[in-house]
């Protein structure tokens, strides 16, 4: 794709057009689903199909009109009332959305193939309801037979043959070498906004034109109380042309205007002989196109023929100039013609009322990047500030204290830039309930709430994968059948809630469902079976629900092909946790389970402890801490030539030495046990706990994220650098990393005492 | 005078595209995204040629061409309807609101500015 070309760059525009109109569709028949819709919802659907159809069609993607094609007749048939919009109804509108979706992603390159077979069938279902029913077939029905394209008839232009009245024209074989034309234009011709001089001129662009006046239609001028239309034209034209040119440019006055069209042969004698004044083709398209100010002159003026075309022509001026013999004098020239042109001498800017802008991502992360600088630098500018002994009621630190307040709204503020709404993710969901509610033969109801709550735009994009898995999880083991809930004396619909909040600075979601809940029994069995747990261990209710999200663990007693395609929910507590977030789940037998997630707002900053390990000074990210420590004698063991193991909370952890894994002390510093220090105990993504040493712990603190990669590269158990408020660069640890890190370096000693 | 032709349609895409052709045709655009932005901005700005959507939230293509005949100074304004139905309800339709010609979608550009000229001279 070349960002030169306008007509790439407007495709994409389409594209991201299209994301929006499937939101719109999506959320009309959503509506119309919960009986929430009314003749306006179906409307909005319609327009919606109706503008991806017409932005199609001009990008070329045939499929894709096609399709648009069908589905926006067979809404048309619903919008008029000829089809009742029944469940049926409303089922295939959700299955031709969904197809309609595939459709766009396909034309956009974004899935690889396209189902032809299903959008054919839904297709050709849409087909069916709108011929279906023993209903009147409107005439605006495409043609059944889907072998015929009903998009060449939809689409060619291809100008209409005109029957103007009596005067039918024969058919020709062979082009004429001329053609007579007599046009008689009506008052409602000059209404429409049409123009005769004009029309006039399209015809002098076919071939050499002699055109005479007629102007026996004109009353005398007193008589002009009403403006009418009197003038008539006769027009020889003197070139061997198709009839369709012709009647191209009479299309638009079909019906406008009394226009008889013949080859110039015998007949010219009976048409030429109404004609009587005679003017030059010059004369006539300057009286005609004279503007509207002629009609000022004065009754009592020596009326020329001049004034009377302009008058005549002019005669569908305003309803104040209907009677112009009544007021002569008294309107001020080109009165009306200035009303128009005086608000077009405003050059303003181009109109479009538009609340928002398209800005580039780069140039925003660009300007998050600098705010960030800002911020570092207000930060050491103060620190320099208060070690030179300022006072604090001196003007210097009152005026730092109002820029630190200054930077940080600023920094909020071009945060808030890069937040969107969940919204986007949400309404992805219900299809994928549908999908999955169809293939479990489950009757589902999803929910959907705080859609407008904001989060950084790459954790939106992230999100979909975790809520997808998320709610096919719960659908496919938490709801129950339809036997069941009915058993169970819940409503055979069962209920899927999907919710965002803003709490403590964080984004969380909730998705829960009003099933079976977690059997515990079940869980623990399986755990221990799998070896994940002590066959005797003591867990918590709590404890025991978040066993699901072990890796290897998985409750459905086969694979099921919706919920996971053999991956559990340690793959959505993977991902959230790579985002920065957790993931927890409470549970009441027979009543349901709510998933909380929570994830941080923004990925441009982080909430981190600042530590100091091997004399460096690094950032442990806030959301893997579990607790910090220092141990007590005897808390720490020694296994083999250098590793160490921590006791926590009964466990043995091993112990990760920070500074020399990352290679920040030198070999022969002493060992753990031989210096002071605090165990961070750590988790990672997999959900397994581990305890960093470190030397000191500086505080908590929210950093701005710098690459290490962009800027350096890629460091072994780093994920990122930041720099402090005191400008000291601080390296932000990848627990994950570090764990496998800590874990081969063990390794390899291992295998250096063996040999 | 660079002639000023206010384009009146909800789809950005749409709006884009008519810009495109216009603009390098040598017009002035001016956009409006519904029937009700677009009598604003006629008001507002003027036009010499109108181009305008049928289906619109608001107030749709019909009602948007008759506000526009409705005021006096507009009676005579060129008003090109955009339709991708060529049906002649559809044509029938427009007209009957005091439509002055239509553009069937999708177009082609030198067509379009062919019917912007033979409507405006």
């Amino acid at each position: 794709m070349s960002a030169d070309d306008p007509f790439e760059a407007i495709k994409q525009t389409f594209f991201l057009e299209c994301e929006e109109l499937l939101t719109d569709l999506e959320a009309s028949v959503t509506a119309l689903t919960f009986g929430d819709g009314d003749g306006e919802t179906i409307n909005a659907a319609f327009r919606a199909i109706h503008s991806i159809k017409g932005g199609a069609g001009a990008f070329g993607l045939e499929e894709l009109v096609r399709f648009a094609h069908v589905f926006e007749t067979y809404m048309d048939e619903l919008r008029s009332g000829r089809k009742t919009c029944d469940d049926i109804a409303i089922r295939a509108m959700l299955h031709a959305s969904d197809v309609l979706a595939d459709h766009v992603s396909f034309a956009r390159g974004l899935i690889p193939s396209m189902d032809e077979e299903r959008s054919q069938t839904i297709a050709n279902e849409l087909r069916a309801l709108m011929d279906g029913g023993g209903s009147v077939v409107p005439a605006s029905t495409p043609d059944p037979n889907p072998a015929e394209d009903p998009i060449e008839a939809e689409f060619a232009f291809k100008p209409v043959m005109f029957d103007f009245g009596d005067a039918a024209v024969a058919p020709t074989e062979s082009v004429p070498e001329a053609w007579i034309i007599q046009f008689k234009p009506h008052k409602r011709l000059y209404e429409t906004g049409n123009e005769p001089a004009l029309l006039l001129r399209e015809l002098a662009r076919l071939g050499p034109c002699e055109i005479t006046l007629d102007t026996s239609g004109l009353s005398a001028f007193a008589d002009l109380a009403e403006p009418e239309a009197c003038l008539s034209w006769t027009i020889e034209l003197d070139a061997p042309v198709e009839l369709e040119a012709i009647n191209e440019i009479f299309e638009f006055v079909e019906g406008e205007c009394d226009l008889v069209i013949l080859p110039k042969t015998g007949l010219l004698a009976t048409v030429g002989e109404t004609s009587e004044a005679e003017a030059d083709i010059a004369a006539l398209l300057a009286a005609a196109t004279a503007p509207a100010p002629v009609l000022n002159t004065p009754v009592e003026a020596e009326v020329d023929i001049q004034a009377l075309l302009a008058m005549a022509t002019a005669s569908f001026e305003p309803a104040p100039a209907a009677t112009p013999a009544a007021q002569p004098k008294s309107t001020p020239p080109s009165a009306a013609a200035a009303k128009i042109i005086a608000p077009a001498g405003n050059t303003g800017p181009a109109v479009g009322a538009q609340a928002s802008i398209r800005v580039d991502l780069d140039r925003i992360d660009k300007l998050i990047n600098v705010v960030g600088e800002l911020v570092i630098q207000q930060a050491m500018l103060a620190q320099s500030v208060a070690e030179c002994g300022v006072t604090a009621s001196s003007a210097v630190k009152v005026g730092l204290e109002d820029l630190e307040q200054l930077s940080r709204e600023i920094q909020d503020s071009v945060m808030a830039i890069r937040a969107q709404p969940v919204k986007s993710v949400f309404q992805r969901m219900p299809r994928l309930v549908r999908e999955v509610a169809d293939m479990t033969g489950k009757h589902v109801r999803l929910i959907t709430e705080g859609e407008g709550t904001e989060v950084d735009k790459t954790v939106v994009d992230r999100l979909a994968e975790p809520i997808t898995h998320m709610i096919r999880n719960a659908i496919d083991h938490g709801l129950e059948d339809v036997d069941g809930r009915l058993a169970a004396g819940k409503p055979k619909e069962g209920i899927i809630r999907l919710a965002a909040l803003h709490r403590s600075g964080r984004i969380v979601i909730e998705v829960s469902d009003d099933g079976r809940g977690i059997n515990r029994e079940r869980v623990r069995k399986i755990a221990v079976d799998r070896g994940l747990i002590a066959a005797d261990a003591n867990l918590s209710n709590e404890e025991t629900d978040n066993l699901i999200f072990l890796p290897g663990f998985s409750t459905a007693d086969t694979v099921s092909d919706i919920s996971g395609r053999g991956v559990g929910m340690d793959v959505v507590r993977r991902s959230i946790q790579q985002l920065g977030g957790r993931i927890s789940i409470a549970s009441t037998p027979g009543k349901g389970s709510v998933f909380t997630m929570s994830l941080p707002l923004t990925l441009a900053v982080l909430d981190g402890m600042v530590v100091r390990a091997g004399g460096q000074t690094l950032l442990s990210p806030l959301s893997s801490i579990i607790e910090s420590f220092t141990p007590k004698e005897g808390d720490l063991h020694r296994i083999g030539a250098r590793d160490w193991v921590i006791r926590f909370r009964e466990r043995f952890l091993p112990l990760i030495d920070t500074g020399r894994v990352l290679g920040f002390s030198p070999p022969d510093a002493p060992v753990i046990n031989g210096r002071d220090g605090i165990a961070i105990v750590v988790e990672n993504e997999g959900g397994s706990q581990v305890a960093l040493w470190v030397d000191d712990i500086q505080g908590q603190r929210q950093v701005v994220i710098k690459s290490l990669e962009t800027n350096y590269r890629k460091v072994d158990g780093i994920s990122a650098a930041t720099i402090l408020g005191d400008g000291r660069v601080a390296l932000i640890l990848d627990i994950d990393a570090l764990v496998v890190l800590g874990r081969q370096q063990a390794n390899h000693s291992e295998f250096k005492i063996a040999s | 005078m660079t002639k000023k032709i206010l384009t009146v349609d909800d789809s950005r895409t749409m709006r884009d595209m008519l810009m495109l052709a216009l603009s390098d045709a040598g017009y002035e655009v001016v956009q409006a995204e519904d029937g009700i932005d677009g009598l604003e901005a006629l008001e507002r700005e003027g036009a010499d040629v109108v181009i305008t959507d049928i289906n619109m939230p608001r107030l749709d293509g019909f009602g948007f061409i008759e506000g526009v005949r409705a005021n006096p100074a507009h009676r005579g304004l060129p008003v090109l309807v955009l339709t991708t139905e060529s049906s002649a309800e559809k044509k029938a339709r427009a007209k009957e609101a005091g439509a002055t010609g239509w553009i069937v979608k999708p177009f082609d550009p030198v067509k379009l500015v062919d019917v912007v000229r033979r409507v405006s001279g």
